[in-house]
């Protein structure tokens, strides 16, 4: 019967995913892609997890958890599943499962679903698990302490500086994606504003009124948040007050940048942790209510399954499906930023090794449906307004005109009329060149929600969704740029050991300092490069992520080895030759492409003759030195994260070697096995 | 009280606590258990220090993703 069952899943399985790879021509209902999606998971978790983690890891349900053996009833404590997986998911769940797929469907909704399935099923939902698992099995290490302690310290170190990287690339990205998401639209910046005096209020109510009474405080907050955004409505029907929040973007990246930092040295509790409060709270009721309305609503896929962008011509992004897709969609596939998360926290509230299949693979595979969603959220949209919104002027134009004009000729028809029809009805001025995916995203969620709870509150939909990934994104730079200075702090301590006190101010505000003035300098860049920034920034973030999964991957795999599990270790070994390959031609064509929208040093180049010969006119050409500049640093940048990368996989391969050939290695830094008692099990 | 009512307050009592415990609500009424059942003889912390100092160890690791 189980077994009829599960062949029924497969066959529906094959059904839906043949449907959406061979329908041609005409549009195709986002439950196909749904059921696909749906089916591919529950296949994948039962049979492809449950041999990983009985015959690959080889989970003992007897051997005490570190929440057992080191319970203090803080960090270490034994969790019901169900609640350490809401928490990692919490936890691994950001902004970028949502941006990723809403770019890479400019190549259609083909390409980047199959990759969020596939992906996700053979690679991402792996290296979580098999993180969570070897940390488990190392009360909790790190990434990058494991990477030191079984490979040595080659790895260890490129574990770190690779960590430092991406925190810096991310940031700025997602700080990018703010800016845009607030451009001269007065509801937007008005909400976003708001949520910083709700989560101090929130932080306020938390430490003085009602200590640790976080669920009352959060749902205080939530009603604060949404009266924030009606409120935002209602400040954009008023002249002088609009006038006040209609910011150009580099007065918004100025904002985001002193945000960060004051965010990052003021004591967590006032305004970190209450905003996380909300933004989990958010996140986890949006995400609910989406998958919700998708199924109610099952909507059109207006986009077609492939466009003509594969060849690499791509307004939103230049570069060809391959190795491009890999690279735009890394969270919601493979994402090596769970590696961080997997190794730490979560490790230390695990109750039963079984669990982990449950935590790491079960959490993965929920937030790459949320991918999913945002697949859906974007490919319903008509093209031609799908391409309008995420096009920078730099591409299709600077005027509406000369923007429907070039996205029409595509053969993705679209008009101003349409345009600024879309526009009123989401109580912005214009939706032209609105970059970053969070509008384009914004305007798919409000389609969806308000089909489906009713079309008078569309303008509120859309500020709800764009104050939505506000929240989290601002979320991820505090915590991100906090992170990032108690490493910076750690390493500069090699150099005077004061600077790595974390508690004494001048170190907090130098370390700080540096941390924002990095990701502060790729974002203020971003914002006045007439190309949109996101084209640079985007790939750059995902080679940064898929490096730290190919170093999480190198760990698993070397400790595969090492345990005598050779012939088992294409598991991880496999997902990582994949993430070498993608990177590495990835890296390979933004450096050398000759193609300026794609390579680095052949953008600079072309911008310098142009400088050189006078074709720019006077505000192209004052910021023309630092764009030159700026794409050379990137090229420098992708090829240290690449340098990276082969460091690790040759370290890998040696201790495989020298295993192989039955020399010594590193001794594992498995803590010794406890049973549990009896009566607990 | 009537079975029906038993068994509605029954559920209702658990998705509270469901909802506790997702929200890290009880956190505080956990660690109070622990530090009586292992540090007897110790005072434990009140609501507000343990609060703020569960804040500060959070937030001194990756705790949150992209």
């Amino acid at each position: 019967m189980r077994k009829v069952l599960w062949g029924l899943v497969a066959l529906i399985g094959a059904f839906a995913v043949g449907g959406i790879a061979l329908r041609r021509g005409e549009t195709i209902n986002a439950m196909w892609i749904v059921v696909a999606a749906v089916c591919v998971y529950a296949l994948g978790y039962r049979f492809y997890s449950a041999w990983v983690a009985a015959r690959v890891l080889s989970v003992d349900a007897t051997r005490a958890t570190p929440a057992i053996r080191l319970s203090n009833g803080r960090d270490f404590v034994p969790t019901h599943r169900w609640i350490v997986f809401g928490h990692h998911f919490a936890a691994i769940a950001g902004p970028g499962p949502l941006i990723g797929p809403t770019l890479a469907a400019q190549f259609g909704y083909l390409p980047g679903t199959l990759w969020i399935l596939v992906g996700a099923v053979l690679g991402g939902c792996v290296q979580d698990m098999t993180i969570l698992f070897l940390s488990t099995r190392r009360n909790g290490r790190s990434l990058g302490q494991m990477a030191r302690d079984e490979l040595g310290p080659v790895g260890g170190y490129a574990a770190i500086v690779g960590t430092l990287v991406i925190m810096i690339i991310l940031i700025a990205v997602l700080g990018l994606v703010v800016v845009n998401a607030m451009k001269h639209s007065p509801w937007a910046t008005a909400t976003v504003f708001a949520t910083i005096p709700i989560a101090i209020l929130i932080g306020l109510y938390l430490r003085n009124l009602r200590p640790g009474r976080v669920l009352e405080a959060s749902l205080i907050g939530l009603a604060l948040l949404i009266l924030a955004v009606v409120g935002g409505g209602a400040l954009n029907e008023h002249e002088t007050l609009r006038a006040w929040f209609d910011l150009d973007g580099k007065p918004l990246a100025w904002f985001v940048i002193g945000y960060g930092f004051v965010a990052a040295v003021l004591p967590v509790w006032l305004l970190l942790a209450p905003r996380d409060y909300l933004s989990t709270f958010l996140k986890l009721g949006t995400v609910m209510l989406l998958a919700l309305a998708v199924v109610l609503m099952r909507p059109e896929i207006k986009m077609p399954a492939v466009t003509q962008f594969i060849d690499g011509t791509g307004p939103i992004f230049g570069g060809a499906l391959f190795p491009f897709v890999f690279i735009t969609i890394a969270c919601g596939a493979i994402s090596g930023f769970h590696a961080l998360v997997s190794s730490g926290t979560t490790p230390k509230l695990i109750g039963n090794e079984t669990d982990v299949r449950l935590i790491g693979y079960g959490s993965m595979m929920l937030e790459s449906s949320v991918a999913i969603m945002a697949m859906i959220a974007a490919t319903l949209l008509d093209p031609g307004v799908f391409f309008a919104i995420n096009s920078a002027p730099g591409i299709v134009g600077a005027s509406a005109d000369a923007a429907v004009t070039t996205i029409s000729n595509w053969g993705f028809p679209v008009s101003v009329e349409q345009m600024n029809a879309l526009a009123r009805e989401m109580g912005e001025e214009t939706l032209f060149a609105r970059t970053g995916g969070a509008p384009s995203l914004a305007v798919g969620m409000a389609s969806i929600f308000a089909g489906v709870f009713g079309e008078g509150l569309l303008a509120v939909w859309y500020h709800f969704a764009i104050m939505f990934e506000a929240v989290f994104i601002l979320t991820t730079l505090d915590a991100g740029t906090r992170v990032g200075r108690f490493m910076l702090q750690d390493a500069l301590g090699h150099l005077w050991k004061p600077l790595a006190e974390t508690s004494w101010y001048p170190s907090v505000l130098l370390a700080s300092g540096l941390v924002v003035a990095g990701w502060g300098y790729f974002l203020y860049i971003g914002v006045v490069d007439p190309n949109g920034g996101i084209n640079i920034l985007w790939p750059l973030f995902g080679i940064a992520n898929q490096l730290l999964a190919g170093i999480a991957l190198c760990v698993a795999t070397g400790i595969l080895v090492k345990q005598g599990k050779l012939r088992y270790a294409w598991v991880t070994a496999a997902p990582l030759a994949w993430i070498a390959i993608i990177t590495t031609s990835a890296t390979w064509e933004k450096v050398v492409s000759q193609d300026p929208r794609v390579g680095f040093l052949a953008a600079a180049e072309r911008l310098a003759t142009r400088l050189a010969a006078g074709e720019l006119d006077a505000a192209q050409a004052a910021v023309a030195p630092q764009l030159i500049f700026n794409q050379r640093l990137d090229a420098a940048l992708a090829l240290l994260l690449m340098a990276i990368l082969w460091i690790v996989i040759a370290d890998t391969i040696r201790v495989s070697w020298r295993v192989v050939r039955g020399l010594p290695v590193l001794p594992s830094s498995e803590a010794p096995a406890m049973q549990v008692a009896a009566e607990s099990r | 009280m009537s079975p029906i009512r038993y068994l509605v307050r029954r559920r209702m009592r658990a998705f509270v606590r469901l909802l506790r415990a997702l929200s890290r609500d009880d956190a505080y009424e956990r660690y109070l258990q622990h530090a009586r059942t292992v540090h007897t003889g110790q005072v434990p912390m009140s609501r507000r220090e343990f609060y703020l100092s569960e804040q500060e160890r959070k937030w001194s690791g990756i705790s949150r993703c992209c």
